[in-house]
């Protein structure tokens, strides 16, 4: 007796729809418009109202981009934190994981579309760097290396957000946790907390602590230099975030 | 070659022993009842067969795939429908299907789609947000959902749970149909769906196997199915 031979996707095929399928899932309810709406209400008026962009009289975009740590750290573990929470909470990960393709392609699908909604709420906020050209004549090169920054800011949050979101079946213990993990983040090497750990260790230690945190990687990018090293930073905070929870959805 | 086996299955959550040392192995063309009281192991044993879940020892085999070993293989010649049809709400069925079919690798995912439509009479709610489907199209769906690939192994935990008599005449029929090419497990609560689907009982208590044998010695245990059951899982 012989079973018939039975078709399996091919990795691109099972990350592209699951791709697909999360990225318009976003899009199936208000909570993503109320997402883009406040996320663009929050970057433009605190780079306005708290960093004094127009009375600054400058034509660039660095006090924009100088709370957008706060703004994903806050905002990442939002979007982020349905990715396998509601999984669980709605039973289909025992779809998902009955299906012919492999946890990392489903992580990774997710991931990726998760990611590209962050990028259409940074999207939106492209008038204020239009606004800027119109006003005065800032460099082009440091505005889209602001945004580069900014992206790949989001995506370690995200990063975070996914394991918080592997971790539970509820939405909101994901968004709070994940929220808490990216906080600590943008806290190191910033602020109040900065002070205290100068107080605490000696300025080496503090630099090396200073240089883990989402603010000092993010920096260069918004004077316009593209560095090799926050880029590594950003991209391995991302993806160790969706190896993590890979992990432990497998091991579930 | 048994299409489902199970060789001496053993899970624990933490200190509850859920099953503990589960064999037996279906052949093409028979359609287990797995049967058994409400936390004795039974949705245990079907997420150890389809790979949700890792044993702690022994071992799964779907068409002669090991679950933990191959499970890509494994999976692939499987259809599952899990307990309460889980799907994605915000999904319109047709939508659902098709991204079923995709990650299902089918060469031609409308053409399935919509044979599976009409195989399980979903046609008229095609375009309808599964949110919105009444209990008896959703456990359709459910059904639909785990034979879109026409798999050669079908494990379905409870799909006519919840449906009227109509409904479950319905599942019953399509199931029917398609039986004898594949190996079915359906687990159940209803004893009378045993004469009526089944060529096979399995009774599982306490995380044992406690009755495998074909539904004709079975019914000749007693009149009181009810009766029968009760002692079986005491």
């Amino acid at each position: 007796m012989s079973t018939s031979p039975q078709a399996t996707p091919s990795a691109l095929t099972a990350i592209w729809a699951v791709l697909r399928r999360e990225f318009s899932g976003y899009f199936r309810t208000p909570l993503a418009y109320v997402f883009l709406a406040v996320f663009n209400a929050f970057a433009i008026s605190l780079a306005f109202f708290v960093g004094n962009l127009y009375e600054a009289n400058v034509a660039n975009l660095d006090r924009f981009f100088l709370y957008h740590p706060w703004l994903w750290a806050f905002l990442a573990p939002a979007a982020g934190a349905r990715l396998w929470a509601e999984e669980r909470k709605q039973g289909t990960i025992e779809l998902i994981l009955t299906w012919p393709i492999t946890v990392w392609q489903t992580a990774l699908g997710k991931f990726l579309a998760a990611w590209l909604f962050l990028a259409c709420a940074l999207a939106i906020t492209t008038p204020i760097a239009f606004t800027i050209g119109f006003l005065g004549s800032p460099d082009v090169g440091v505005i889209i290396a602001g945004y580069v920054g900014s992206l790949l800011c989001a995506g370690a949050c995200l990063g975070v957000a996914a394991i918080a979101s592997a971790l539970t079946r509820s939405q909101v213990i994901a968004f709070v946790t994940g929220f808490l993990a990216c906080f600590a983040l943008v806290m190191m090497g910033y602020g109040i907390f900065d002070e205290f750990l100068s107080g605490a260790f000696s300025p080496r230690v503090v630099e090396e602590i200073r240089r883990l945190g989402l603010w000092r990687n993010l920096e260069p990018f918004t004077l316009g230099v593209l560095d090799f090293r926050p880029i590594v930073y950003f991209l391995s905070v991302a993806f160790a975030g969706l190896g993590i929870s890979t992990l432990i959805i497998e091991r579930r | 070659m048994a299409l489902i086996e199970a060789k001496a299955l053993r899970k624990s959550y933490g200190p509850i022993q859920a099953v503990r040392g589960v064999s037996f192995s279906v052949n093409r063309g028979e359609v287990i009842g797995f049967l058994g009281p409400n936390g004795a192991g039974k949705s245990t044993t079907m997420k150890l067969l389809t790979g949700h879940l890792q044993p702690d020892s022994g071992s799964a085999r779907i068409a002669d795939f090991d679950v933990v070993q191959n499970p890509i293989e494994a999976k692939s010649q499987l259809g599952y429908s899990p307990e309460g049809a889980p799907a994605y709400g915000e999904m319109t069925v047709r939508e659902f299907l098709s991204f079923v079919a995709q990650l299902r690798g089918l060469s031609n995912p409308s053409a399935s789609v919509q044979d599976t439509l009409t195989l399980c009479r979903l046609t008229e709610v095609a375009s309808q947000t599964i949110d919105t489907l009444s209990k008896g199209y959703r456990m359709r769906l459910g059904f639909a959902q785990a034979v879109i690939h026409d798999p050669s192994v079908l494990i379905l935990d409870e799909p006519t749970d919840g449906l009227d008599p109509n409904q479950k005449f319905e599942v019953r029929r399509i199931l029917k149909e398609m039986a004898a090419r594949k190996a079915v497990i359906v687990s159940t609560h209803i004893l009378e769906e045993i004469e009526e689907l089944c060529t096979r009982i399995i009774i599982i208590a306490r995380g044992e196997v406690r009755c495998d044998e074909p539904k004709e010695v079975f019914l000749q245990r007693g009149q009181d199915l009810n009766k029968v059951f009760r002692e079986l899982t005491a």
